[in-house]
């Protein structure tokens, strides 16, 4: 019997076997058509049924009456987000599915209808510009009621101590004293994640200040740098923010930066100024806003002060209640509040 | 490494086949691979077929279990250093001469803990025969002189040109950025993605059936109640450890587990995250089978696949999770395809090992027998691949586990997204309990794949009730009724059964970093040891590579690579270097490597320390061994907040984070090299008289040294794995980049560091793993 590579796949029983390279040869062609076949089937499966519908909602379970919020990180929203839920539930019928994301993944949700609302937005001007304006698929929902402020923040034993620190011309002086080893000399400033809007590097920068940004990437390590800072009495300096469940257990005293000007942060690269007061937004889906009913209606309307939000805040972090539970404490007590949001 | 294998396994063909000297009462347990596992009761012990303490040491796809994975990045590129596998066919099946029983394969040396199968098995013909490969590890050394003159003449001239002509950064005139054209991509995909047809007819598709098919396993799960499903894990884990006593324990272990989720108050969660499981492994693994199934047939397709696999592996998932993101949208979907990209690999490369190292004697058996190629891969090279494939599945779980907190971030839900919301808080008690759960699943998955691997072609199928189809059946009859029962009685987690553990577990962490951070007598402090790391190592090892000037450190890793491996890795690992110059973060990358080679130095010191006392004293091993499993399979994220506590806001925390999640592999892998040094030689050293130290210095651990220079690869892979953890707790750099890319939206960002971070794995990798010269022995 020849040897040569037979043409067919069937071979002769009994036969001699084929040189080498015939058999990988047949190994390699019966891969490549393998793996042909395979995608071909997998394309074919997937497109044969036409164009998929779009906007559907990517979370497991959802039914008609089900509204989607984000939880963001920071505990102060996630009480917005609680009792908000507990509301459209117990109150509206509703069946909420609430998602953990970042504050931009949680536009982008937004935006393609995986999310609802977002209950507290610190200011996304760059995404606020794309989804609102240019492709109108997300609406703004009103006021939070609840203003945000960031800043530069030292613990008030020191500040009692040092009362010229509040003061950024003074702060130099005091660098050596914020001095750790990761900032090599010169002071540290704590900054969170890299989630927060941060303009310190170019406000150092700009004040000429012999400070060095170091970047602690979650607010976990950041609460957690600062509760052991302040179990120390150690001088620290660092990036805070109002409102926030941690100035109820730790006293912060704000630095004074050159004052904030409309327009004085604009180019984030000359920022030498405080940053504003921002008071915080609700956004909701175009489409939820426009047929949510109930629902939307009742989100535009949800509006309550700083205290308040601090309140079920400090449930949640402080008393370590559930969201849902700190939640339902507070609806309890708070019923004049709560009966204005409801639609009419 | 593996000398008790017999000489029907492959590899151990060459070694001598002396019994070890002192009864090999646990091999199966020894193995550094095993990660999630705790007392694991030697399960291929007692199988009474196999001869001698070969047998027991076989046993054990399971052993290889993975090291649970890193979040991100694992091995390859890195893992994988030049192993025989590159060559086609290993050494494994090439060099078994005389035909072997179709059902042994060569053994799994449970060489490698990681992920990555193909290492583990590929690593393995390397330490196989202990003599005949530290005979190649000597031979290597002959040129050494003269390349190291050549290294050091390179040094010198470095230096001096680095004196002469200054420090300095990366020239800004060769930087190509890449954050533009991303996030140009970036642009397109949002202005398309409703309207464009690769969307509407294939990506859209895809996401719905995601989404769909997790859904629809909630909905069975959920519909099953909380009786249905712990009896369906139980008795799933029962059948396939074959219905008999042994099977009984890991019963137990899966019953341990889903009732310890319960009571933690974890159930809808884990749920949630099973669910994700099922369908990211199914898919993960059919994905994997077919990849490697491509490149098992075919020499080019392997090829050109092994650098994709390697980068699905090394990059960090947190790069790629945005892009998904916008293509697929948050929730299940990106959640899903992320991890199907992280777990599919080692499927692929195991399924691949196994039809290349199918045994030629019974490929050559089916050839004369007149099977065709397709008879012959269905009837001959698949069934014996089955081990490994399976192997690969284990794997492929367990990396699929690991993602379960990254897929949290984009809002997927489940036990991740507890852990996840507990760090809002700084509730260490809460993450742990999340934490836990996700152990538990792991060890449940691993024994219940370990012990189906173990009997595979243990013996011949019995027939019973109690076997075959009919045991499928009694499982599923079991689980019917249970889930009736659960019905009537209620199927959510009864209220009343949950334990708390948030507050205790708090409190102990406060008392621990009260009393450990500082003002601990004579020794310090966590927080002090931190400072004095951070000025005295870590500071001037950054500033020194900072300041040196690019192409002198180009030289300087040219140099060592070449000392260490051929031309060919000192060119990869200088454009490797050169590369994340040319992407615009030579700065950031050097700081990331400063830290990197500090966190390895201390895994390497600490890890080979302990792994040498491992193998020495039973009782050390046998209390690390939960310990080391805990590590390797909690989150990281679980650990964060203990790590800021005890070593505050700093570079020293993240590398803190990087030791503990390497050092078991490494401990592992040590312990495992040393204990298992050919007894002959060991035996040979004693009865002439040598000392214990002598024992161990002059003959344990040069013999080990194929373990040792794995245990150093393992290192490198495991530390970059964590590096985007470190930018969580204060590492700065890359890391942080990363993590800014992904919460951000700044697609450029975090690619770019991504692939930063992949191309130091490069560096690393060719520096670290010498490369054999010429053909192995």
């Amino acid at each position: 019997m020849p040897t040569g590579s037979p043409t067919g796949n069937t071979r002769p029983t009994h036969g001699p076997r084929p040189p080498r390279g015939a058999r990988t040869a047949r190994a390699r062609r019966a891969a490549r058509t393998a793996t042909a076949v395979a995608g071909a089937l997998a394309v074919l499966a997937l497109s044969a049924c036409g164009a998929a519908e779009t906007g559907r909602s990517q979370r497991a379970g959802d039914t008609e009456r089900t509204v989607t919020l984000t939880v963001p990180s920071w505990v102060g929203a996630q009480a917005n987000t609680a009792v908000a839920a507990y509301l459209l539930e117990n109150e509206l019928g509703y069946e909420v599915r609430t998602q953990q994301l970042g504050e931009v993944l949680a536009w982008d949700a937004l935006s393609r209808s995986d999310v609802d609302a977002v209950l507290e937005d610190w200011g996304h001007p760059k995404e606020e510009k794309r989804y609102v304006e240019e492709r109108k698929t997300v609406v703004s929902g009103g006021d939070l009621g609840v203003t945000g402020h960031i800043g530069w923040y030292v613990p008030k034993y020191f500040a009692d101590a040092h009362p010229d620190v509040t003061d950024w011309r003074n702060l130099d002086k005091y660098a050596e004293e914020f001095a750790t080893a990761e900032s090599g000399g010169k002071g540290q400033i704590l900054e969170g994640s890299p989630d927060y809007v941060t303009h310190d590097e170019a406000i150092i920068r700009n004040l000429g200040l012999d400070l060095k940004p170091v970047y602690a990437g979650s607010e976990a390590a950041q609460i957690t740098a600062i509760r052991k800072h302040v179990a120390q009495k150690k001088p620290f300096l660092t990036y805070w923010w109002t409102p926030q469940w941690l100035n109820a257990q730790v006293d912060l005293v704000e630095v004074k930066l050159p004052a904030y000007r409309e327009g004085c942060d604009a180019d984030p690269a000359k920022v030498a100024c405080a940053y504003p007061r921002t008071p915080l937004r609700k956004f909701l889906n175009a489409d939820f806003a426009k047929d949510g009913g109930k629902a939307a209606a009742f989100l535009k309307n949800f509006t309550w002060t700083t205290e308040q939000q601090n309140e079920v805040a400090l449930m949640i972090a402080d008393r370590k209640l559930s969201p849902e539970a700190a939640a339902e404490e507070w609806v309890k007590d708070n019923e004049a509040v709560w009966k204005t949001w409801l639609p009419k | 490494m593996t000398p008790t294998t017999t000489s029907k396994q492959g590899p151990g063909e060459k070694r001598p086949t002396a019994p070890r000297p002192t009864a090999p009462r646990r091999p199966a347990n020894a193995a550094p691979g095993e990660a999630p596992t705790t007392p694991r009761p030697a399960p291929a012990a007692p199988t009474p077929t196999t001869t001698g303490a070969g047998a027991t040491d076989d046993g054990s796809p399971t052993t290889v279990v993975p090291p649970r994975v890193p979040d991100d990045g694992s091995p390859t590129t890195v893992v994988r250093p030049r192993t025989p596998e590159g060559g086609g066919a290993p050494p494994a099946a090439r060099g078994a001469t005389a035909p072997a029983p179709s059902t042994a394969p060569p053994a799994l040396r449970p060489g490698t803990p990681t992920p990555d199968g193909g290492t583990t098995a590929a690593c393995t013909p390397a330490p196989a025969g202990t003599g005949t490969a530290a005979a190649g590890g000597r031979r290597a050394p002959w040129r050494r002189p003269r390349v190291l003159g050549g290294a050091a003449s390179a040094l010198v001239l470095g230096l001096a040109g680095a004196l002469l002509l200054g420090g300095g950064g990366w020239p800004a005139g060769l930087t190509v950025d890449l954050s533009a054209p991303l996030d140009d991509a970036n642009q397109w995909v949002l202005d398309n993605r409703d309207t464009h047809p690769l969307f509407l007819y294939f990506l859209l598709h895809l996401s719905n059936t995601a989404v769909d098919a997790v859904n629809a396993v909630y909905g069975v799960l959920a519909a099953m109640g909380w009786p249905g499903v712990l009896t369906a894990g139980v008795l799933l884990a029962w059948r396939a450890a074959g219905f008999d006593r042994r099977g009984a324990r890991v019963a137990c272990v899966a019953f341990g587990a889903f009732a310890l989720c319960g009571l933690l108050g974890m159930w809808d969660a884990t749920l949630l995250t099973l669910a994700l499981m099922v369908v990211a492994v199914a898919v993960a693994a059919l994905l994997g089978a077919l990849i490697g199934l491509a490149a098992g047939l075919s020499d080019r397709v392997d090829r050109a696949l092994r650098p994709v696999l390697d980068t699905m592996q090394v990059l960090p998932a947190f790069a790629y999770l945005l892009p998904f993101v916008l293509v697929f949208g948050t929730g299940t979907p990106a959640a899903l395809f992320c991890t199907v990209i992280y777990a599919a690999p080692p499927m692929a490369r195991l399924t691949a090992l196994g039809l290349r190292s199918a045994d030629p004697g019974v490929l050559e058996a089916a050839v004369s027998l007149g099977a065709n190629g397709r008879q012959r891969l269905w009837t001959a090279r698949l069934p014996l691949a089955r081990r490994r494939m399976l192997l690969g599945l284990n794997q492929t779980i367990m990396m699929a586990l690991s993602m379960v907190v990254i897929a949290a971030l984009v809002g997927a839900g489940g036990l991740g997204e507890e852990v996840y919301s507990a760090l809002s808080t700084v509730d260490v008690g809460k993450a742990l309990a999340a934490g836990i759960p996700i152990v538990l699943i792991a060890v449940w998955l691993d024994r219940t794949t370990a012990a189906a691997g173990d009997r595979l072609g243990a013996t011949a199928p019995r027939r019973g009730l109690l076997h075959g189809r009919s045991a499928w059946a009694l499982a599923a009859g079991g689980t019917l009724a249970a889930t009736l029962a659960g019905l009537a009685f209620g199927t959510t987690w009864p209220r009343g059964w949950t334990y708390d553990i948030s507050t205790p577990v708090n409190r102990a962490q406060d008392w621990i970093v009260d009393h450990l951070s500082t003002g601990v007598p004579l020794v310090g402090g966590t927080q002090v040891w931190s400072d004095a790391f951070t000025v005295g190592l870590l500071n001037p090892l950054r500033d020194g590579l900072q300041w040196l000037p690019w192409w002198a450190l180009l030289l300087l890793v040219a140099a060592l690579a070449r000392l260490v491996g051929t031309w060919l890795s000192a060119l990869t690992a200088t454009a490797a270097l050169a590369a994340t110059g040319v992407l615009g973060v030579w700065t950031k990358s050097l700081d990331t490597l400063s830290q990197v080679v500090a966190a390895l130095a201390v895994t390497l010191v600490v890890g080979v320390l302990t792994g040498v006392a491992c193998a020495r004293l039973r009782w050390v091993e046998r209390w690390l061994r939960p310990v080391l499993d805990t590590l390797q399979t909690m989150p990281q994220f679980v650990y964060l907040i203990p790590v800021v506590a005890l070593f505050g806001v700093s570079r020293a925390a993240a590398i803190t984070a990087a030791v503990v999640y390497a050092l078991p592999a490494v401990v592992r892998i040590t312990a495992q090299g040393v204990r298992e040094v050919d007894p002959a030689a060991l035996e040979a050293a004693r009865s002439m008289g040598a000392s214990t130290r002598q024992q161990l210095f002059q003959v344990q651990l040069p013999l080990a040294r194929p373990a040792l220079k794995l245990a150093v690869n393992q290192g490198v892979v495991l530390v970059l794995a964590v590096v985007v953890v470190g930018g969580l707790v204060g590492g700065g750099a890359l890391g942080y980049d990363v993590v800014k890319g992904l919460s951000r939206g700044e697609m450029g960002t975090g690619v770019t560091a991504g692939l930063a971070i992949v191309c130091l794995g490069l560096v690393l990798d060719r520096i670290t793993q010498p490369t054999a010269r010429g053909p192995r022995p």
